[in-house]
């Protein structure tokens, strides 16, 4: 089913896209699914392993399921300290 | 869990834990080397996700003070650009013993490096420069001709 997301970019994932988030239709059960359809935008080679996400500003996994209407942040790899 | 664009000064902060039931403190100070893997490091900038920065930076300081016997724990971190030498990174910790402050203080510096999300960007002596432990992201971006420009 086709859903409404909202996307934020953070970071490298931002630089490459070249925008910070974006409204997208998209067939996607997962939070996965919305990275992986969107490896076109974000230009990531990362394994999603290194990678985070959050979804409506609460850190998610991977395999959670995003709504209509929900947020997604793309986390690439972290590096704090 | 404190996120700020000023500058740390690591002596107020420990005062701020001074308490006479404490018999150790701890304190971890990250600082901003001139060099990573072979490049000569000018400068860098920190991108923090401050909603969520903080919110995990209080989830790791809750199970920091759930697993060892502490009497406090503070962790504060920087965001924006930082010259070489700048204080990145703050972790105190006050127990009763030592024991405890030192692998209190451990466990927060160790899980706020790799939970947070904030991203380092180095910019290095030669002119050029990239996020740390991002390999694969934005810099070789070249190397995905599909990708769509905006």
């Amino acid at each position: 089913m086709t859903k409404n997301i909202t996307v934020r970019y953070f970071a490298g994932f931002r630089e490459h896209a070249g925008i910070d988030k974006e409204t997208i239709a998209v067939e996607a059960s997962t939070a996965a699914d919305v990275y992986k359809k969107l490896q076109h935008r974000h230009g990531s080679a990362e394994p999603l392993g290194h990678c985070k996400v959050a979804i409506n500003d609460q850190m998610a996994d991977w395999d959670a399921a995003v709504s209509d209407g929900d947020t997604v942040l793309l986390f690439p790899p972290v590096a704090g300290g | 869990m404190r996120i700020t664009a000023d500058r740390i000064n690591p002596d107020e902060l420990r005062n701020e834990l001074v308490d006479a039931a404490a018999g150790a403190y701890v304190g971890f100070e990250g600082w901003i080397r001139n060099h990573n893997e072979g490049e000569q490091v000018l400068r860098l900038e920190y991108e923090v996700y401050e909603p969520l920065a903080l919110a995990e930076g209080a989830k790791v300081i809750a199970e920091a003070v759930e697993k060892f016997p502490l009497l406090h724990a503070e962790c504060v971190h920087r965001s924006g650009a930082l010259d070489i030498g700048e204080c990145a990174v703050w972790v105190g910790v006050t127990s009763a013993h030592r024991d405890e402050a030192f692998a209190a203080c451990r466990f927060i510096i160790d899980q706020v490096k790799v939970r947070l999300p904030i991203w380092k960007k180095e910019h290095y002596v030669d002119g050029h420069s990239g996020w740390v432990n991002c390999e694969r992201c934005a810099e070789h971006g070249h190397t995905h001709p599909e990708a769509v420009s905006s």
